[in-house]
C-alpha cells in the first residue's frame, strides 16, 4: 500500500496519532522531572528522605499517640496522619447521621420540618468551608469561659475555653472480665439475628432482634462491670495554676473544625438522600401499601434498600471531600498531617519536595482505601442483574 | 481536531524544553528585568506591610529599595513577593525571587541544607513572649503549665520546646499556620501567650484592638539573627547583597547621612571618599555596579540608623531600642566590614 493509502487508513491514523500524543506526555513528564532534578543538584540538594529520622524538636498540642518533642520526624509525621483520621472518621459519622436526618426532613409531609431542612441546605453549603471552620472556632472561643471559670459538668468533667475536659478511665485488671463479657454478648447477637433471619424466612414470624440485640450488647457487659466491682479508676482533670491536667482534652481546635466538616458535608449528603429516595419509583410504595406493609417497614425494606443504589456512589464522593477539607484544619491550628507535617517539618527540614511528595501520596492513599470500601458496599447494595 | 490536540501538546513539550534554568548570574537577570524581585513577609508592621497609600514600607522593604537603588539608582524598581514562612525557601530555591528579605533567622540548617545561604545579619533578634497585663506574669518562668500560641515553621516553635523542656517546665502549644490568627487566638483567650521574635511581638501588640491590655516580657530566650538569603553559586550577588548591608553600617559610622549626602561628596575624610566613590578605587566596579553605588543607596533610604529609626525605633509607633543593633561604637553589635 503506498503511503497516501496509509495516511488514509483511520486505523493507522489513529495509531500514529496516540502514539504521538503518549510520546508528547510521555517527554513531558521526562522533562519535568530531569528538569527538577538538574535544579536540585545545582543547589547540592538531592532527593533524600534521610531527614524522617532526625529529632523533631516541636510540640503538638494533640497526641493520640506517644510524642514528645525527642520523637523523630516520621513520628511527627504519624501523630498528624492520625489526627486526620481521628477528624476524618468522626467526621463521616457525624456527616452521615446529619446527612440522612436533613434529607428524610426535607421530604417530611410537615410543612415546617421540610421548610427548615431546606433552608439548612440552601445556607450551609452555600458559604465557604473555611468561612465557616474559622466561624466556629471564634464561636467556640467567644462562648466558652477561661479555664479559671471553667463550666463544671458532672463526673469531675469541666469546659473551658481550652477544651472539653472529661475524666480519663484507667483499667483495673478486672476489666478483662467486662471485655469478655462484651464479646461473648456479641457473638450471641450475630448468632441470633442469624437464627432470626432463618425462622422469618422459613415461619414468616418476625423476631425483635435490634432490640433484644442492643439489650444484650448493653446490659450483659454492664453486669459483669458491676459485679466485678467497677473495676476503672477515673483520673479526674484538676486545675493548676493556668490549665488544667490530666484527663481526656478534646481542644476546641477540634470540636471547630469537626462541627465545621460535619454541617457543611451533611448539607450535600442530605441532596444525595433526597434524590435516592426520590428515585424509589411511587409503585413501590403503592405496592408495600398494597400488601399491608406499615409505613417504618415500608421505609426500611423497600425504599431504604432501592434508595441505597443510588445514594452510594454520590455519598462516597461526599466522604472523599470530607478527608480532603480536612486540611483546612491548618487555619485554626488542628495539628493534623498538613498543619503537622507540610508546615512545620517543610519548614524547618526545607525539603519541600520530599515532603509535599509523602503528603499528596498520603491524600491519596486515603482517598482511595476509602473509595475501595465505598466500592465493596457499593456492589453489595446495588442490583443484581440476573 | 485531534492532530490539533497532538500539534498543541508536541509544540508546548518544544516550547518547554527551551526554557533553561535560572541562569547563574543573577545580577544580569535583574539588569535585563529591569526590577528586583525581592521576597518580603506578607504584613509585619515595621518590617514589611503595604501602607495607606498603597506603598510597600518597612525595615526589610527598605533593605529591598537599598539593593535596588545600588543596581538602578532607583529605590522604586523593586516588585515585592509577599511570602508565608513556608513559601519563603522554595520561592528562593525556584528563582522567582532574587533575594529573601523577610525576618529570616540565620541557622545552620538553613544555611547549609537548603542550597541558600545568608549575607549578613541586618537585625539581631531573639524570641519574646506576649501576655495579658492582668494576668501577673513576670518572667517566662511563670508561663509554666501554660498554653501558648505561635505561628508554625518559624524557628520559634523549637526555642519554645528547648526552653521549656531544658528547665523543666511544661506548655501546651497552639501551632497556626497564619501569624493574623495565631494573634487572633491569643487574644480571644486560647493561650496565655503569643511568642515570636522580639521585634515580631512587638508589632503583633500594636495591631491588638486595646494595646496597653497587653505587655511584652522583659525575657530573651533565643538568639535571633535575621538577614537576608541568597541561592549559592553567585558570590557575585552575594557580595552585592552583603556590601549593601555593610555599607549602610559604614555610612552611619562615618555620619553620612539622606541629608548631608550631597555635601559630602567632597569630603576630605579618606574612609567616606573609599565609601562615596570619590577615592580613585573603583569598589563598586568590583562587584559589578557603579562607583557611586553608595551615595545611590544612601540617597534613596539613607543610613542603617535612618532605616531603623524610621520603620522600628522611636521614629515609629513600634518604639524598639537599638539595644544589639547598635552600632559597635555605642555598645551594639552591629559592625560594618570596612570598604578599603
Amino acid at each position: 500500500m503506498p503511503f497516501a493509502g496509509l495516511l488514509n487508513d483511520t486505523r493507522v491514523r489513529a495509531f500514529v496519532l496516540q502514539l504521538l500524543a503518549f510520546a508528547g506526555v510521555v517527554a513531558f513528564v521526562a522533562w519535568i522531572v530531569s528538569n527538577t532534578g538538574a535544579n536540585l543538584d545545582r543547589l547540592g540538594m538531592g532527593i533524600d528522605f534521610g531527614f524522617l529520622d532526625d529529632r523533631a524538636g516541636f510540640n503538638i498540642v494533640q497526641t493520640p499517640i506517644p510524642y514528645t518533642n525527642d520523637s523523630t520526624y516520621f513520628r511527627a509525621f504519624l501523630v498528624g496522619l492520625v489526627n486526620t483520621l481521628i477528624v476524618s472518621a468522626l467526621g463521616i459519622v457525624l456527616a452521615t447521621i446529619v446527612g440522612f436526618a436533613i434529607g428524610i426532613g426535607r421530604l417530611s409531609s410537615n410543612w415546617l420540618l421540610a421548610r427548615l431542612c431546606t433552608v439548612y441546605v440552601e445556607t450551609i453549603r452555600n458559604v465557604p468551608l473555611l468561612l465557616q471552620v474559622v466561624f466556629w472556632f471564634e464561636a467556640v472561643l467567644v462562648l466558652l469561659p477561661r479555664p479559671q471559670a471553667a463550666i463544671t459538668l458532672p463526673f469531675g468533667a469541666n469546659i473551658n475555653n481550652r477544651g472539653l475536659y472529661l475524666p480519663a478511665p484507667a483499667a483495673e485488671p478486672a476489666l478483662w472480665a467486662v471485655a469478655i463479657a462484651l464479646l461473648l454478648a456479641i457473638v450471641a447477637t450475630v448468632v441470633l439475628a442469624r437464627w432470626a433471619r432463618r425462622r422469618q424466612a422459613a415461619t414468616g414470624k418476625p423476631f425483635p432482634i435490634w432490640t433484644v440485640g442492643a439489650a444484650l450488647i448493653l446490659l450483659g457487659p454492664l453486669v459483669v462491670f458491676l459485679l466485678a466491682g467497677s473495676p476503672v479508676r477515673w483520673e479526674v482533670p484538676v486545675f493548676q495554676r493556668l490549665n488544667f491536667t490530666g484527663g481526656i482534652v478534646i481542644i476546641p481546635e477540634l470540636a471547630a473544625l469537626l462541627v465545621a466538616l460535619s454541617l457543611y458535608t451533611a448539607a450535600f449528603i442530605a441532596e444525595v438522600v433526597r434524590a435516592g429516595v426520590l428515585a424509589v419509583p411511587r409503585g413501590q410504595l403503592e405496592a408495600a401499601g398494597a400488601i399491608g406493609l406499615p409505613p417504618g417497614l415500608t421505609m426500611r425494606k423497600v425504599v431504604i434498600p432501592q434508595a441505597l443504589r443510588v445514594i452510594t456512589p454520590p455519598l462516597t464522593n461526599q466522604y472523599l471531600n470530607l478527608i480532603k477539607n480536612s486540611s483546612l484544619a491548618v487555619a485554626i491550628g488542628y495539628p493534623d498531617l498538613v498543619g503537622v507535617f507540610k508546615n512545620t517539618v517543610l519548614n524547618q527540614t526545607g525539603r519541600a519536595i520530599e515532603v509535599i511528595g509523602i503528603t499528596m501520596a498520603v491524600y491519596l492513599f486515603i482517598s482511595l482505601v476509602t473509595a475501595l470500601a465505598m466500592n465493596l458496599f457499593n456492589a453489595r447494595v446495588a442490583l443484581r442483574e440476573r | 481536531m485531534r492532530t490539533v490536540f497532538v500539534a498543541a501538546i508536541i509544540g508546548v513539550t518544544a516550547g518547554l524544553a527551551a526554557v533553561a534554568p535560572a541562569s547563574a548570574a543573577t545580577l544580569d537577570d535583574v539588569k535585563a528585568r529591569g526590577y528586583l524581585q525581592c521576597g518580603v513577609h506578607t504584613g509585619l508592621f515595621g518590617f514589611a506591610e503595604v501602607d495607606n497609600d498603597g506603598e510597600w514600607a518597612g525595615f526589610d522593604v527598605d533593605y529591598c529599595r537599598a539593593i535596588a537603588s545600588a543596581i538602578f539608582d532607583d529605590p522604586t524598581a523593586v516588585r515585592f513577593t509577599p511570602l508565608s514562612a513556608a513559601e519563603r525557601f522554595t520561592a528562593l530555591q525556584s528563582g522567582s525571587i532574587d533575594v529573601l528579605i523577610r525576618i529570616t533567622t540565620w541557622t545552620m540548617t538553613r544555611d547549609a541544607s537548603l542550597g541558600l545561604t545568608f549575607a549578613g545579619v541586618n537585625y539581631y533578634d531573639g524570641q519574646g513572649f506576649l501576655v495579658p497585663a492582668d494576668a501577673g506574669f513576670e518572667t517566662v518562668a511563670d508561663l509554666d503549665g501554660g498554653t501558648i500560641c505561635v505561628q508554625t515553621g518559624t524557628t520559634t516553635e523549637l526555642n519554645l520546646a528547648d526552653y521549656f523542656n531544658s528547665r523543666g517546665l511544661t506548655f501546651t502549644a497552639i501551632a497556626v499556620a497564619e501569624r493574623a490568627e495565631a494573634i487572633s487566638a491569643f487574644e480571644a483567650g486560647r493561650c496565655d501567650a503569643f511568642t515570636a521574635d522580639a521585634s515580631n511581638v512587638a508589632s503583633a501588640r500594636m495591631t491588638l484592638s486595646s494595646p496597653d491590655r497587653f505587655v511584652v516580657l522583659p525575657d530573651i530566650i533565643s538568639k535571633e539573627p535575621l538577614g537576608p538569603m541568597v541561592r549559592i553559586g553567585d558570590d557575585q550577588w552575594l557580595n552585592i547583597v552583603r556590601w549593601t548591608h555593610f555599607a549602610l553600617l559604614n555610612a552611619e559610622e562615618l555620619g553620612v547621612t539622606m541629608a548631608n549626602i550631597g555635601e559630602l561628596t567632597a569630603s576630605p575624610n579618606p574612609e567616606v571618599q573609599r565609601l562615596l566613590g570619590q577615592s580613585g578605587t573603583a569598589f563598586g566596579e568590583m562587584i559589578g555596579l557603579t562607583n557611586d553605588w553608595v551615595a545611590r543607596i544612601i540617597g534613596a533610604v539613607g543610613n542603617y540608623g535612618e532605616i531603623f529609626e524610621r520603620n522600628v525605633g522611636g521614629g515609629s509607633p513600634l518604639g524598639i531600642e537599638r539595644g544589639l543593633n547598635a552600632l559597635w561604637t555605642n555598645g551594639g553589635i552591629q559592625y560594618g566590614m570596612p570598604i578599603r
